[in-house]
């Protein structure tokens, strides 16, 4: 016999108590397991989500004269030198060796056109790309289904007095206004928007594009990366990356690792607790018990070791079940719960560090009551007087 | 000198804010090789007597030595070493670990020696044979009569081959046969040469002991003297 069977055979003994210890620190791991795994998923959907929703890099050709200008290129007329990108530039985007980063491209070509007497913004776009970029679009009216319709912003329709299904004329070709863009707080208010091709051939410039907003996908790389890539294919452009939609997606996720930390440690406060009771419960009830190992010549040591390895098989067991039911739960609930677009992944680490954060609750909660019972008079623990 | 030697023993506990004397100037030796009981009523301070002579209550004044040791000098862990190495207990109600066989408690004791298992086995075996459990090794105790438990509680207290036995009202929750069954176990390590002391408030237990000391308010108003064999 060693220690280890006493431990054990107690265990065997007292299933019910320490099925609920184990249930305790289920609770607990499984919590932290299920927020961590959603929350770590989470990000990866945020991030994806937020990469798709808008463009984190743009580029422009290299020219930084401000006067009317959009997404930083200027279109007022004593800019009409700059250099402009082409088509084919926008195409070469998806060659760079993280192509499969490249969630979209939305080329544009931007000039001023005089319409109805004033002049205004024309902005050429390539509207499933554009669509696709800017979620946040809300039309009063409806999308153009062919190059001989346009939208335009909530301020310039108001401005010119256009309607959804207006004709509006643009250097003699008539367009009929398919929408108009509810209001976006943006520079999108001010423009007309209108097939890339259509605006080229307006605009006369055949093939041109004023800038290209590019969304990349920088989960599984850094957009630095991305950037240089471009930049390589494209040396006489500016590549600029748009710091601030990063930013904006780092404070996100970090709010939520944030929640779900704090909402962690409230659990395993509470495991923790409960372990604490219900060992210093177990080693009450086992006072005469602790007497008589103390009375045959166990030293404190041996009665600690006695307790505490009882807490680290325990706190093993329901680690491990504890991780099973947290991931279980996430497969079968993040989706649903969550919105998950992205699936729960197993991650070692995780599983390593629930059973290790189980064992460091089993093992610190138990501590107290295993000094506790070391310190046990043993003459008294057997009431002999 | 005897193996057993007390010296000027008392002990005051504070109960409730007084002082209670438990024990009074003691003075006793007892001999490797005695059959000592310890009787006195409820109260006496018998009980006492048996926690200091077990090394497990130091006494308020006095001194006690076991084989020349003086055991309340030891530090408390080396006197769980000590208990370990000299010193076999049969408790009060024999306090079984309800939740080990009737092997695994004798092995107790055993758990923090350094004896393999097999050999633990061994030993544990060879105790319970002595008090004639051999084939009732793997039952726990609620499995066993009164009689056996009593049993069980002694090949506990021999495994390790101690010197000295103390048993504090072995036959006390036994019915009168059981209970000499018992005391017939004692009289028979005994003569083997082990040392042992039994607290009882029971006369008709002296009749397998060589000696009676009488307890009365924590002092010892009888010593009693040897009888032959």
């Amino acid at each position: 016999m060693r220690l280890l069977d006493i431990s054990l055979n107690n265990l065997r003994r007292r299933k019910g108590r320490m099925l609920f210890l184990s249930l305790g620190i289920v609770l607990g791991v499984a919590t932290v397991v299920a927020l961590i795994s959603i929350t770590v998923a989470m990000r990866a959907d945020l991030e994806d989500k937020i990469d798709q929703f808008g463009a984190n890099i743009v580029v422009l050709p290299e020219s930084d004269e401000l006067a009317l200008s959009y997404g930083g290129v200027t279109v007022a007329s004593a800019a009409v030198d700059v250099k402009e990108l082409t088509m084919d530039d926008a195409a070469r985007i998806r060659t760079i060796p993280n192509k499969a980063n490249i969630a979209n491209v939305a080329p544009k070509l931007i000039g001023e056109v005089d319409v109805k007497g004033s002049s205004a913004m024309l902005v050429g776009v390539d509207f499933p790309s554009e669509f696709f970029v800017k979620k946040w679009w809300k039309l009063d009216g409806e999308a153009p289904s062919g190059p001989d319709e346009i939208i335009a912003g909530s301020a310039v329709a108001a401005a010119l007095g256009l309607r959804p299904g207006s004709q509006v004329v643009i250097k003699g070709n008539e367009f009929k206004l398919a929408g108009v863009l509810r209001q976006t707080g943006q520079q999108d208010d001010n423009a007309i928007f209108a097939d890339i091709g259509r605006t080229q051939k307006l605009l006369g410039k055949p093939n041109a594009v004023s800038l290209i907003e590019v969304s990349a996908l920088c989960r599984a790389c850094p957009i630095e990366e991305i950037t240089k890539q471009l930049s390589d294919i494209m040396p006489g452009a500016k590549i600029s990356a748009l710091r601030f939609a990063v930013k904006s997606r780092e404070e996100t996720v970090s709010q939520l690792m944030s929640f779900s930390i704090a909402l962690s440690i409230i659990v395993v406060i509470i495991g923790a607790l409960i372990v604490f009771i219900t060992m210093l419960s177990s080693v009450n009830e086992r006072t005469r018990e602790i007497g008589i190992f103390r009375a045959t010549g166990f030293r404190k040591l041996h009665v600690i070791r006695v307790i505490l390895v009882e807490a680290l098989i325990v706190s093993f067991g329901a680690g491990v079940m504890g991780w099973l039911v947290g991931m279980g739960g996430s497969w079968l609930l993040g989706p649903r719960v969550a919105n998950l677009d992205v699936n729960v992944e197993f991650n070692p680490w995780l599983t390593a560090g629930a059973i290790g954060l189980s064992i460091l609750i089993g093992l610190a909660s138990s501590a107290y009551p295993a000094m506790r019972a070391s310190k046990l008079d043993p003459s008294e623990a057997l009431r002999f007087i | 000198m005897g193996l057993i030697e007390l010296y000027d023993i008392s002990k005051l506990y504070q109960s409730d804010g007084t002082e209670v004397r438990a024990l009074t100037d003691v003075e006793l030796s007892i001999d490797e090789g005695e059959l000592v009981a310890i009787m006195g009523p409820s109260g006496s301070g018998k009980s006492t007597l048996l926690t200091i002579l077990g090394a497990m209550n130091p006494p308020t004044t006095g001194q006690m030595l076991i084989d020349d040791i003086d055991v309340y000098r030891l530090s408390v862990e080396q006197r769980a070493d000590f208990r370990h190495e000299y010193l076999g207990f049969v408790f009060q109600q024999l306090q079984l670990i309800p939740y080990l066989t009737a092997i695994e408690n004798v092995m107790l004791p055993l758990a923090i020696s350094k004896h393999s298992n097999k050999e633990q086995q061994l030993m544990a075996t060879a105790a319970l044979e002595r008090v004639g459990l051999g084939d009732k090794m793997k039952r726990l105790p609620s499995q066993l009569s009164g009689g056996e438990q009593g049993r069980v509680a002694i090949a506990r207290a021999i495994v390790n081959h101690p010197p000295i036995i103390l048993a504090d009202e072995p036959t006390g929750s036994l019915d009168t046969h059981t209970g000499e069954e018992v005391m017939q176990i004692f009289k028979d390590l005994n003569e083997e040469g082990l040392t042992i002391l039994i607290v009882t408030h029971n006369p008709e237990n002296t009749r397998y002991t060589q000696r009676t000391i009488n307890i009365r308010d924590g002092r010892i108003v009888r010593k009693g003297a040897t009888k032959c064999a």
